[in-house]
């Protein structure tokens, strides 16, 4: 990670109120994601994390601040396919066949048959859903949907991967071994990350840097350098540093949680979740 | 691989089910049918034993001709010296057929291109469907005639006649697909729209890759509707054209031999429904192939 290529994503300011004078969700944010970072956004629900990351992906529209991807706006950034996304839900095409989920961001960019076929084998190797490739989204179990839908953003290349909580819906078992696969697909395809989570075990062991984030309004409560050797493994979860950082993100989480109600009940959840 | 393996397992399983699924269909099939010949034959049988009468209504051959009279008046001739009953309403159904499948096409397509204008805006939607409901409220007896006379004289001669009863026949069909068209197209899931925005789809793409695909399911339970209706809407327009040569050219035909024969009127209403059934049928095959659903989504 060399400070001198220029960021991925760069946050100036940026602030997002809803309606009229309403509630305001995100103030003042800055944030730098540089090349080959993966860097997640952890905090209590209603902090603001899911709609920041929309607002890098130009999905919604900043109150005020400046958004740049890729070294441009965000709405062009978004135009050129700059950012493939993952939401908590697979968000599949039930019409479709695995192969063809996969393929459809490249049927857009007017990619031909024979080298969407070419990609669709690469990417079902890399997410190991080789021989599923014609079944439909209804017959896969939630993590191979999920599995689908990170190829499906993988599928044109683009340099920035942002995913909402991809694995929330999924149980603690397979969210484990989807976050292993994750970290080998991110090795081998060397993009850039922007995670949402509200795990501080998942948050901990994926990045790179974790930002902590405080209750409404959100704002960067506090920002943890993830220190681990790469590659992680299952064993990463047993070492004591690893301990370590999973206690000093969730003291940033009570000290960003200060501010308003610290007994609110979903931070009851957020604490108590990563028993190891 | 372990899960391919099980997976193709299940699949054979699923085959299999779905051959003891269709003889559990057929077998239920007969089974309604059967109640319903002995409902009609039970009825029949406890109205003459007790002398049922209500106003002018009599239990009797003429009202209610047995199911066997009606179905063996299918193959008895039309007419003296004339051909089978059968191969007469035969080619009356073929030729209500042809009238009703060129109103269904008409009207299905009339219905989707409407639905997908008005799907685009609200306004749109809250000015014109109050209209496109109102037109339905019209009975068709009525408005049939005005489509004659207005249809008809701007027609080629190969389409004369039968032509503007397709477009009577159009008129029942394109209310449902219009309706259900609107809804299934504005009833995407928000996110799969967001997924679309972050791929930078136009507008096109969206329409042909999401809204209409995902519309799908709901256009086809318009058509279900709208298929049996055609066919009534194309007997129905018979009758103002003028045409002998159609089921509703039979039916007003057999009514006035009613006295007479009444098991030829029931015979030709069977033939009309059984018509109605296909056009519904055909549509089912029709989903069947084109709709790709969860098992659950399947109607």
């Amino acid at each position: 990670m060399s400070e001198s290529r220029p960021a991925v994503v760069s946050l100036r300011g940026v602030t997002k109120s809803f309606g009229a004078g309403g509630v305001t969700a995100l103030q003042s944010i800055d944030l730098e994601v540089r090349p080959g970072e993966f860097v997640s956004l952890i905090g209590p629900s209603g902090c603001g994390k899911s709609t920041l990351l929309r607002i890098v992906g130009d999905l919604v529209e900043p109150t005020a601040g400046e958004v740049v991807v890729n070294g441009k706006s965000a709405r062009q950034a978004r135009l050129d396919g700059d950012y493939g996304i993952v939401f908590q839900d697979a968000v599949l095409y039930d019409w479709r066949t695995v192969a063809r989920n996969i393929s459809l961001p490249l049927e857009l960019l007017g990619w031909d048959r024979a080298r969407r076929a070419q990609r669709v084998r690469e990417l079902l190797d890399l997410v190991e859903l080789r021989g599923f490739e014609n079944h439909h989204p209804w017959q896969l179990s939630g993590g191979m949907q999920q599995r689908v839908a990170i190829a499906r953003a993988l599928s044109f290349s683009p340099a920035l991967l942002l995913m909402d909580e991809p694995f929330g819906a999924l149980d603690e078992m397979t969210r484990e071994r989807m976050n292993a696969e994750l970290l080998r697909i991110w090795e081998r395809s060397g993009s850039t990350v922007v995670f949402v989570t509200h795990s501080i075990s998942e948050a901990v062991f994926l990045s790179t840097r974790v930002v902590v984030m405080s209750r409404r309004p959100g704002r960067i409560a506090a920002i943890v350098d993830i220190d681990l050797p790469q590659p992680r493994t299952a064993d990463t979860r047993e070492e004591p540093r690893f301990f370590e950082l999973v206690t000093e993100v969730r003291d940033r989480l009570r000290e960003g949680g200060l501010d308003e109600d610290r007994t609110a009940p979903d931070e009851g959840e957020l604490v108590g979740e990563e028993a190891p | 691989m372990t899960i391919a393996a099980s997976a193709a397992g299940a699949r054979g399983a699923l085959g299999r089910g779905r051959l003891r699924n269709a003889a559990e269909r057929a077998g239920l099939f007969l089974a309604v049918l059967a109640v319903l010949w002995g409902l009609w034959e039970g009825f029949r049988a406890f109205g003459e034993a007790v002398d049922l009468r209500a106003g002018q209504f009599v239990v009797n051959d003429r009202t209610m001709p047995h199911l066997h009279d009606i179905v063996a008046q299918l193959f008895e001739p039309s007419r003296r010296n004339g051909p089978l009953l059968i191969g007469v309403l035969w080619d009356a159904a073929l030729f209500t057929a042809k009238e009703a499948a060129a109103g269904f096409l008409l009207g299905a397509l009339f219905g989707l291109a409407l639905g997908t204008a008005l799907a685009h805006s609200g306004l749109l939607q809250r000015g014109f469907v109050p209209y496109i409901v109102a037109s339905q409220t019209v009975p068709i007896l009525a408005v049939a005639p005005m489509v004659v006379v207005w249809v008809n004289p701007r027609l080629p001669p190969g389409l004369r006649d039968w032509g503007a009863v397709a477009v009577i026949s159009a008129y029942l069909t394109f209310f449902p697909v219009t309706i259900n068209t609107i809804r299934g197209l504005t009833s995407v899931d928000p996110r799969a729209l967001e997924l679309m925005r972050s791929y930078a789809a136009g507008a096109w793409a969206v329409l042909w890759k999401l809204r209409f695909p995902a519309a799908l399911p709901f256009i086809f339970a318009a058509l279900k509707i709208a298929a049996p209706a055609s066919v009534v809407g194309a007997i129905i327009g018979e009758l103002p054209a003028s045409i002998q040569a159609g089921l509703g050219g039979a039916i007003l035909n057999f009514n006035q031999y009613y006295i007479t024969s009444p098991p030829s009127l029931w015979a030709t209403n069977l033939v009309a429904a059984l018509l109605g059934i296909s056009f519904f049928l055909a549509v089912l095959l029709a989903e069947r192939l084109v709709v790709r659903r969860a098992p659950e989504h399947v109607g």
